[in-house]
């Protein structure tokens, strides 16, 4: 879909999975790494815990599909090649501090002049402007600011982080969507333009409705609550997360004319299976709502779930479910991902040659199915500099002496 | 300033819930005419689900509906099981540059909506289809909401305390990621689709889309056996990091201190109290295997200040520092204010609400805009006579009919 735009990618970890998404699209992506290698190649986890720059299992996710050339932008000769790339590039993706590209003389103003069809794309954590925009992020910072933590944990603790960093896949993301916007805009402008992407902004939005609604409605502030979780709006709480035999599964009952079948449907696989449903058996699907459910009948609700969900295996619960149409779905961890039937029957898991290790990784598929091209990942992501030869010499017109002066001294 | 990039573009919302309506909001917000087909037979779940203004149910009074669209939509209800609905759905096709639906499986097809119908009668069509499972499959039909696929996806499971089960993210937060993935896919096929003449259909499920988010953690698990461990707030290459309590109820202030620059920095913030000097917090590793002891030590600090001041004072020193915001300091954040992130809009019902957003990046050359979220069948006259040139008497006499219920 994006097969006729070439893109410079200049991003860091904060930004890394915009080349990609525009990647999986087909577009030509050029990862432009400092000679020696991109300092986040040194993010873990790393392939049989080996740590080592053309090992790291966070490069491999995020940079598949891209090119890498090897370039010191501080430098006088280094900033000329790349004011050379960008004369025939589409997209010049970066995400330094901001300020960073105008300090190097690299600036929009600077490259804009150089080839103004050329969209520039900023992904930052705070955005290129504004009281935040000199400030430190990190994880745990952007986490913070967004709102996404203070409502995740137990009450009786801190609030809690995500095992897992991705906050700045938000901005990293928007900042894509910001790119395609303006290359479709530009035909119509004649130029392109800057987009600036945040991920406080974007990942702030994630906090979602209830959150910002109790505030700007009830001016009530949405705490964290550990698995239970507020009905907004009433006194009563109920689980997100259960405890059955081997793990959790995911309920959350919802309750009103969409889930009439459901809820009844629930009620009489808990009585087949020899359990009494108590208050459940007695409730008027049809035409209760939360906000008339008091805090005993929800308790009640509660304690006989959690005593189903206890006597059988997440597997059990999830085929259960999906019979009778109830969303009851197991936390799968990677494995059980790996193994999930659906999955596999759409074929989304994509295995992808690893020459070097002598072996090949499965791969997540591609983000969307389509039936003028196959999004996704197509090959692992670049050694250092691995296409220096081939961008600078048969596509820059860059000699061999040219190309041996620069690597010896350090530009490339 | 050059105009709205969608201008003249034409969108169809067969889409209920949250993750159709985010993907084509990014339409929405660049000038795209987005007509958003409802019924009031069955209403949008999220009419039908709280937060409601004054905590009084209604379909025009759910933030939730209101919240997913911060957007200009014409709004009309169409009773697609009437015959004549569908012939005049079919209609609004034809004119159409994107049809977006998020329906079970299986209604498109049932009301002579499949792909290959609507390529009938627009050939360059685009239609985005999305459920949380996608449109093949055996679970293709399985009803699912961003509540349970936020679990099935793993994305409940990754914060937890090494000691207790793990803590979910309080909200259905995959419908919060796939529409990132939708819209821009959505974006890149329009731009395809100017270039090539060409249409498309494009499936995004739900899950398959996520999980792009989890990539490191999914070939972790291929190449090396491991599945996620549990962190709670700590970092492998940080000390102190984590949230530390600050003056007042429940108020807390992130920090993360790398580097030994940034150690000595936060030494220099707090007034270099002589446990500082200590051996045990004398580089990165000696702070990272005595963390619990050095967390205690910063909160002794922290808890003097209020969390904003931390915040300023880390920051100043050039010390990764943030406030713990919850909602209120959500929408009172300097920065976030800086960019006008959150809008203030007036509805009908709703009221002065100030929760509405555009997009996660701001464009040089093109403003986005946001809207009032429309009504149920707001629109009914103005499309169906105006833009579809339904005489009055046919609109009367159809609306008689229960064609636009």
């Amino acid at each position: 879909m994006l097969s006729c735009y070439r893109v410079l990618d200049l991003t860091n970890e904060r930004g890394f999975i915009c080349g990609r998404a525009l990647s999986d699209l087909g577009a030509d992506v050029i990862k432009i790494e400092r000679p020696g290698g991109d300092p986040a190649r040194s993010i873990g986890p790393y392939y049989r815990d080996t740590v080592h720059p053309e090992k790291s299992l966070y490069w491999f996710a995020f940079n598949g599909n891209k090119r890498s050339i090897t370039l010191d932008i501080e430098r006088a000769d280094g900033q000329e090649i790349l004011k050379k790339l960008v004369k025939t590039a589409d997209v010049l993706i970066e995400s330094f501090e901001p300020g960073y590209m105008d300090t190097q003389g690299l600036g929009y103003s600077v490259l804009s002049q150089i080839n103004p069809m050329m969209v520039m794309t900023s992904i930052s954590s705070f955005g290129q402007k504004g009281p935040y925009r000199e400030y430190k992020a990190s994880e745990i910072v952007l986490w913070a600011l967004s709102g996404m933590m203070y409502m995740v944990g137990d009450p009786d603790r801190p609030p809690l982080l995500s095992s897992y960093p991705h906050a700045y896949l938000f901005g990293a993301m928007q900042g894509a969507i910001g790119t395609v916007v303006a290359l479709y805009q530009r035909e119509m402008i004649g130029r392109a333009q800057q987009v600036d992407a945040s991920a406080l902004m974007s990942l702030a939005w994630a906090t979602g409705p209830e959150v910002q609604a109790t505030w700007e409605l009830f001016r009530q502030i949405f705490k964290r609550e550990g698995r239970m979780r507020l009905r907004t709006g009433t006194g009563v709480r109920t689980p997100i997360l259960w405890r059955c035999k081997d793990g959790d599964v995911g309920f959350f009952m919802l309750l009103g004319v969409n889930f009439v079948k459901a809820n009844a449907a629930l009620v009489e696989w808990i009585e087949s299976d020899g359990m009494d449903s108590g208050i459940m058996g007695n409730l008027d699907w049809k035409k209760v709502g939360w906000d008339e459910i008091t805090e005993d009948v929800a308790c009640q609700i509660n304690a006989i779930l959690t005593k189903f969900f206890s006597r059988h295996t997440k597997q059990e619960l999830h085929e259960g479910a999906i019979k009778r149409g109830i969303q009851i779905v197991p936390a799968l961890t990677a494995k059980e991902t790996r193994e999930f039937p659906q999955l596999a029957a759409r074929g989304y898991w994509v295995e992808i040659e690893h020459p070097e290790l002598e072996t090949t990784v499965t791969y997540p598929g591609g983000f969307v199915k389509s039936t003028e091209m196959t999004c996704g990942i197509r090959r692992r992501a670049p050694l250092i500099g691995e296409h220096n030869e081939e961008i600078y010499k048969k596509e820059l017109g860059l000699s061999a002496e040219e190309l041996m002066v620069l690597k010896q001294s350090g530009i490339i | 300033m050059q105009g709205s990039p969608f201008e003249g573009i034409k969108v169809l919302e067969f889409c209920w819930a949250g993750v159709g309506p985010f993907s084509l909001n990014n339409l929405a917000y660049y000038g795209a005419e987005v007509i958003k087909i409802e019924t009031a037979l069955r209403p949008d779940i999220t009419r039908t689900g709280a937060p409601y203004k004054d905590n009084i149910p209604g379909l025009e009074r759910s933030a939730y509906f209101a919240w997913t669209h911060p957007v200009k939509k014409y709004d009309i209800t169409l009773n697609l099981n009437h015959p004549r609905g569908i012939e005049i759905a079919k209609r609004l096709v034809a004119r159409a540059d994107v049809v977006g639906e998020s329906f079970t499986t299986g209604k498109m097809e049932k009301f002579g909506l499949s792909y290959e119908d609507l390529k009938k009668i627009k050939a360059d069509i685009i239609m985005f289809r999305t459920c949380a499972h996608g449109k093949t499959g055996p679970l293709s039909a399985q009803p699912s909401t961003g509540f349970s696929l936020t679990t099935l996806s793993g994305f409940n499971s990754m914060c937890s305390w090494p000691d207790r089960p793990s803590s979910p993210v309080s909200a259905p937060y995959t419908d919060f990621i796939a529409p990132l993935f939708g819209g821009l896919a959505l974006v890149a096929a329009l731009d395809y689709r100017r270039r090539t003449g060409k249409g498309q259909c494009i499936d995004l499920s739900q899950h398959e889309a996520v999980m792009n988010f989890a990539t490191p953690i999914m070939l972790d698990y291929d190449v090396n056996q491991r599945e996620l461990t549990s962190m709670g707030n700590q970092c492998a290459y940080a000390a102190p990091h984590g949230p530390y309590r600050c003056k007042g109820e429940d108020r807390w202030c992130a920090i993360a201190v790398f580097t030994d620059g940034e150690w000595d920095r936060f030494c220099n913030v707090i007034g270099n109290p002589a446990w500082t000097k200590d051996q045990k917090f004398g580089t990165l590793l000696s702070r990272v295997k005595n963390r619990h002891e050095l967390d205690a030590l910063v909160e002794e600090w922290t808890i003097n200040f209020n969390t904003e001041e931390v915040m300023v004072m880390m920051q100043a020193a050039g010390v990764p520092a943030g406030v713990v915001s919850n909602a209120q300091d959500l929408f009172e954040d300097p920065q976030l204010r800086h960019y006008h992130h959150f809008h203030e809009l007036d509805h009908p019902a709703m009221g002065t609400c100030g929760f509405y957003q555009g997009p996660g990046f701001r464009l040089s050359e093109a403003d986005y805009e946001v809207n009032r979220p429309p009504l149920l069948g707001e629109h009914n006259e103005y499309v169906y006579t105006k833009i579809l040139g339904i005489s009055d008497d046919d609109f009367v006499k159809w609306m008689q009919d229960g064609v636009f219920e």
